[in-house]
């Protein structure tokens, strides 16, 4: 697709005889949240690691970056996973600075920037403090800050709401799309939650296991800023039951 | 009693108590001196005339202490060795696990006959029995590391170097300090056992020449001071660790 900062077309990759990901096709536009969603074992996190340029593909064409949106895989990704992984031996300012430290980024201005990040996404005040003094959703929002202290262009998201309980998750849902409008980052959003993945993306990409295929790749018609109260519209159930359909739940 | 002064009332009450139960024990049992002597007895063969008993606090102190810090550094050193390679490990470290087994107390003849008696030979009696524990609980933290920061560091095409020194390093230390207290404590167990074996100097050597005589009090101010040096060590550890570690990270 023109202007699109990620094309996929027909990406592949499989593990000896296993296939983990086929026939992975879509476009991302500058600026949108993807949510991936499927079951375990459909290839979403394998299809977020070739996207980190972790693993290579093994076949099929894939691109990031436009002309318009240069990406430097080496300094343009962040990552958050389930586990907000945070150095227990780090304050939280310290956790925020690591992806800056490994790039070698200018620390003074890093510092700056990570105290704007950590106000962002609701930590100011807790820069001080070391990770077991904060709770599971304010780990998360720290690891949130952290792959955004380097500015990169494209965040990827491997279920960062997962161990969270419900009322927590809906909270950093709504946080999320707030963060994601002021910080104007790709993001790509792996998840196995239908609501959450309908209620987050721009996009939704519907991966299916055994054998794992893409199954669907649809646009969310929704309005932004989105709200809690939009779960109950007719056109989001539509969408979830989509999902649901496709993956052999109705 | 969870406030902190009151855990430590009650941990000085506990020791005040065991003292307390010596010294009733002895007194109203009328045990002879020979079997348990009294505490004040205990103390006052600190002032017998030719026990040379700082000399011999130095010497045990020396062979504890050497030893161990030689054990901490060999074995720091070999499981660093090890993380950067796998070669390296996968050929060594079944070997260590095996040698680990070897009771390190037989092997004191033999290390008499290598090295003579003495301090170095004692040190290296309790450098045999502490580097075990402090290099296997250091290779295991250097390995636990979740492959998903793994991921982060290579997402940003961080270096080996980089992961070593800003995740694996640190995040190993508390394992390092777990190694160390047992180790601690075993060195000094192999400083006294080499003494026992074999030596002319020394708090070990020190109640071998006073069972002769049956001069229970200088045993039991010998043990006293063995466990004295031993606090001093672990409680070293301790501190340090408190300095390095982040509470929530320490390893119980």
């Amino acid at each position: 697709m023109n202007g699109s900062f990620i094309h996929l077309a027909g990406v592949r990759k499989a593990y000896g005889e296993h296939l983990a990901i086929s026939d992975a096709s879509f476009d991302v536009m500058p600026g949108e949240l993807v949510s991936l969603v499927g079951p375990s074992g459909c290839g979403k996190s394998t299809l977020l690691k070739i996207l980190a340029g972790l693993h290579p593909h093994d076949g099929g064409e894939l691109r990031i970056g436009s002309p318009s949106h240069p990406f430097d895989p080496s300094r343009d990704v962040g990552m958050v996973f389930q586990a907000p992984l945070l150095l227990k031996w780090r304050r939280i300012l310290e956790n925020v600075l690591l992806p800056a430290e490994i790039l070698g980024l200018p620390m003074a201005q890093s510092r700056s920037r990570a105290r704007d990040l950590l106000a962002l996404v609701g930590l100011a005040g807790n820069e001080a403090k070391y990770p077991y003094e904060l709770s599971g959703g304010m780990q998360q929002r720290a690891a949130i800050a952290r792959a955004l202290i380097h500015d990169p262009k494209l965040v990827l998201m491997d279920e960062p709401f997962g161990a969270l309980d419900a009322l927590t998750r809906e909270k950093m849902n709504l946080e999320l799309l707030r963060i994601w409008k002021e910080a104007g980052k790709t993001i790509v959003f792996v998840t196995h939650g239908i609501s959450e993945a309908v209620f987050l993306g721009t996009r939704v990409v519907v991966l299916t296991a055994g054998p794992a295929r893409m199954a669907d790749n649809f646009e969310v018609d929704l309005p932004h800023p989105r709200t809690l109260e939009m779960k109950t519209h007719e056109k989001f159930g539509e969408y979830t039951r989509r999902i649901y359909r496709l993956l052999g739940m109705e | 009693m969870n406030s902190k002064a009151g855990r430590w009332t009650l941990a000085v009450l506990a020791h005040l108590a065991l003292l307390l139960a010596w010294y009733l024990f002895v007194r109203l049992g009328n045990v002879p001196k020979f079997v348990m002597p009294s505490p004040a007895a205990t103390l006052d063969a600190l002032l017998a005339p030719n026990y040379s008993w700082w000399t011999n606090i130095a010497v045990t102190g020396t062979e504890i202490f050497g030893g161990y810090l030689l054990a901490l550094v060999v074995g720091v050193s070999l499981a660093l060795v090890f993380t950067w390679s796998k070669l390296l490990e996968a050929f060594f470290m079944p070997l260590l696990v095996s040698l680990n087994m070897i009771p390190k107390v037989a092997l004191g003849p033999l290390i008499i006959v290598w090295f003579k008696y003495g301090v170095f030979p004692n040190s290296i009696m309790a450098f045999s029995i502490a580097v075990f524990p402090i290099l296997l609980t250091t290779a295991r933290g250097l390995r636990e590391i979740e492959p998903e920061l793994l991921d982060l560091v290579r997402s940003l095409k961080g270096s080996r170097w980089q992961l070593f020194t800003k995740i694996q390093l640190p995040g190993a230390l508390p394992y390092i300090f777990a190694g160390m207290k047992v180790g601690a404590i075993l060195a000094v167990a192999g400083a006294i056992v080499g003494e026992f074996l074999g030596s002319d100097k020394g708090l070990g050597y020190l109640m071998l020449q006073v069972q002769v005589t049956l001069d229970t009090p200088a045993m039991f101010m010998a043990v006293i001071m063995i466990t004295a040096l031993g606090m001093l060590l672990y409680g070293l550890v301790l501190l340090l660790e408190r300095l390095l570690v982040v509470k929530d990270a320490r390893v119980a």
